[in-house]
C-alpha cells in the first residue's frame, strides 16, 4: 500500500505514513495522535478516521483492535448552529 | 522504570514539562516525570489556549508579560520540530457596566506600570477591530495588541522533545499511589509501576495537587470547578483578537485553523470533579456568545469538551514548599491561567529549588498567604 498517498483522515487530509511516523515516535492511542496532527477533528469527528488509526495501532502493538483505547465520546452528534442552541431559530 | 531520580515531577502538562525542562536545562540531572494517563490529557489539554497579559494583579500581569517572550522565540529555542503556533492577534476585553469599566481602568494602570502596551479604546475604535462586535451598551475597551494563543498540544510537546534530549524520563499511564516522608523530609514517591526514591518531588497535578499532598498529610485550599468549552466548524478568518466580556462571563477566539473556541464560566458550578459535558452550557454559551457578537449564530458547533480548573482562593497560583513534607513543592491553584503563565513559572521554581536568584519574589505565591497574609484576589478571571 502507498502510505504516502493513502489518506486516513479525510477531513483534515492526513495521510497514513503521517499516522505511521508518529506512532513510530511512541505516540500511543488515537488521543494524543489527533491531539499533534487533528486526525479526528474534522466535521465527521473521527467516524470515519478512529477505526483506521486504531489498527494501525492493534498492529503496531500487536494487540486487538477492541483493546486500543477509543477516545472519549463529545457531543454535538451533529454540527448544529450556534443561533439553534441560543433558541433564535 | 528508574528506581532512583534527583527530582520526581508528577503531572505532564504544561506546567510539569515545562519544569522538567527548565531544571534540566539548568543542569539538573536524572529527572523522571510521572503522568497518569498521556501528556497534556488534564487541564492542559482543555484550556482555551489564550495568552494575556492584561491582568488585575501584579504577579499575574509580571508572569504572562515574561512568558509572551518565551512564547514569541519558543519553537526557535526549544528546537521544535512543528510550529507551537503562537498568534498574536491581540485581546478584546468589552465592558457593558460602569463597575466593570471602573475595574479595567484600574487594571489598566498596574499593566502601564509593568510596561504592558494595553490601550483604553471608544466602542467605536473596538468596532473596528472586531467588526462583528456588538456595541450596544458598550461602555469601552482595552486592547493589548501583543496578547494571543498558542497551540497547548504542541507546546508541551515541544518542551517534552526538549526536556528529553536533555536526559529527562516521562512515565505516562503511571499513576502515583503514595508518597513516603522520613523525619519531615520526602524519600520516595510510590507508582503502579514500582517505587522511586526522590528527595525531591515536584506535584504539578492541577486539580489533582489536593490529593497528592493528601498522601503526605497536607490540606491544599484548592478546589476544582468544571468548565465547558466549544469549537465551530472553520470558517474563512474575519476575528483577529480573542474577545472577552467578563459581564457575559465568555470568551471567544478564531484560531488559526479557522475554528472559533468558546467558552462561558457558570456562577453555579458545583465544587466537584465532574467533566461531562453539558446541554446547559451549549445553551448558555450560544446565548452569551451571539450577544456579544452576533454574527456567530451561523457557525455550526462541532465539539463540546470540558476540563477542571484548580482553583485557589485568590485565583493566583501557589508556588511553595510543603511544610512539614521538605522536598515537595507545589505549583498549583492555576485557576484556568495556568497555560499561558507556565513558561515563567518553571523559570521562577526552577530558581527557587536551585537556590539561584529569582526574577521575581517567589513568596507572593506562597502559601502563608491564605493564614493571615495577604491575599493577592485577580479580579479578571472568566
Ligand atoms: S475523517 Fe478524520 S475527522 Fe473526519
Amino acid at each position: 500500500m502507498q502510505t504516502k498517498e493513502t489518506i486516513v483522515c479525510r477531513c483534515e487530509d492526513i495521510t497514513l505514513e503521517e499516522i505511521k511516523s508518529l506512532i513510530d515516535q511512541g505516540y500511543r492511542t488515537i488521543d494524543e495522535i489527533k491531539r499533534v496532527i487533528r486526525a479526528g477533528m474534522g466535521p465527521c469527528q473521527g467516524r470515519t478516521c478512529r477505526m483506521l488509526i486504531a489498527q494501525e495501532l492493534a498492529k503496531y502493538y500487536g494487540i486487538p483492535v477492541g483493546e486500543v483505547l477509543m477516545p472519549t465520546f463529545r457531543p454535538t452528534v451533529r454540527p448544529v448552529k450556534l443561533g439553534t442552541f441560543a433558541g433564535g431559530e | 522504570m528508574k528506581k532512583s531520580a534527583n527530582v520526581v515531577i508528577i503531572g505532564g502538562g504544561i506546567t510539569g514539562c515545562a519544569t522538567a525542562y527548565e531544571l534540566a536545562v539548568r543542569g539538573v540531572k536524572d529527572i523522571v516525570v510521572i503522568e497518569k494517563q498521556y501528556l497534556s490529557s488534564g487541564a492542559t489539554g482543555r484550556c482555551g489556549a489564550g495568552v494575556r497579559q492584561q491582568w488585575g494583579t501584579e504577579t499575574n500581569a509580571i508572569l504572562a508579560r515574561d512568558s509572551v517572550k518565551r512564547f514569541e522565540g519558543m519553537n526557535e529555542e526549544l528546537e521544535y520540530d512543528r510550529d507551537i503556533e503562537f498568534k498574536q492577534g491581540g485581546y478584546l476585553m468589552v465592558s457593558y457596566t460602569q463597575n466593570e469599566w471602573n475595574q479595567y481602568k484600574k487594571n489598566v494602570a498596574i499593566q502601564h506600570s509593568l510596561g504592558i502596551p494595553t490601550k483604553m479604546i471608544t466602542p467605536q475604535e473596538a468596532l473596528e477591530i472586531v467588526p462583528h462586535l456588538n456595541i450596544k451598551g458598550l461602555i469601552g475597551a482595552t486592547f493589548c495588541q501583543s496578547d494571543g494563543h498558542a497551540n497547548p498540544f504542541h507546546v508541551v510537546d515541544a518542551y517534552y522533545k526538549a526536556a528529553s534530549r536533555l536526559g529527562v524520563k516521562f512515565e505516562t499511564y503511571t499513576s502515583v499511589t503514595g508518597i513516603t516522608r522520613e523525619k519531615g523530609k520526602v524519600t520516595s514517591v510510590q507508582t503502579s509501576k514500582g517505587d522511586i526514591a526522590a528527595s525531591m518531588v515536584i506535584n504539578a497535578c492541577g486539580y489533582a495537587a489536593g490529593t497528592i499532598c493528601k498522601m503526605v498529610g497536607f490540606e491544599l485550599p484548592l478546589y476544582p470547578q468544571r468548565h465547558q468549552a466549544l469549537v465551530t466548524e472553520p470558517v474563512e478568518p474575519c476575528q483577529g483578537p480573542m474577545v472577552i466580556s467578563l459581564h457575559h462571563r465568555l470568551y471567544c477566539q478564531q484560531t488559526p485553523h479557522g475554528s472559533f473556541i468558546m467558552g462561558v464560566g457558570d456562577p453555579n458550578e458545583p465544587k466537584d470533579f465532574n467533566i461531562n459535558s453539558s446541554w446547559e452550557f451549549l445553551e448558555d454559551v450560544a446565548r452569551q456568545a451571539t450577544t456579544v457578537l452576533p454574527l456567530l449564530k451561523n457557525l455550526r458547533v462541532v465539539r463540546q469538551w470540558s476540563g477542571l480548573y484548580d482553583m485557589s482562593p485568590d485565583a493566583n497560583p501557589i508556588l511553595d514548599e510543603v511544610p512539614d513534607a521538605k522536598g515537595m513543592w507545589v505549583a498549583a491553584g492555576f485557576s484556568g491561567h495556568g497555560f499561558m503563565v507556565a513558561p515563567q513559572t518553571a523559570v521562577l521554581l526552577a530558581q527557587k529549588i536551585l537556590g539561584q536568584n529569582c526574577f521575581m519574589p517567589i513568596e507572593r505565591f506562597g502559601l502563608e498567604r491564605f493564614s493571615g497574609g495577604e491575599l493577592l484576589l485577580e479580579s479578571a478571571v472568566v
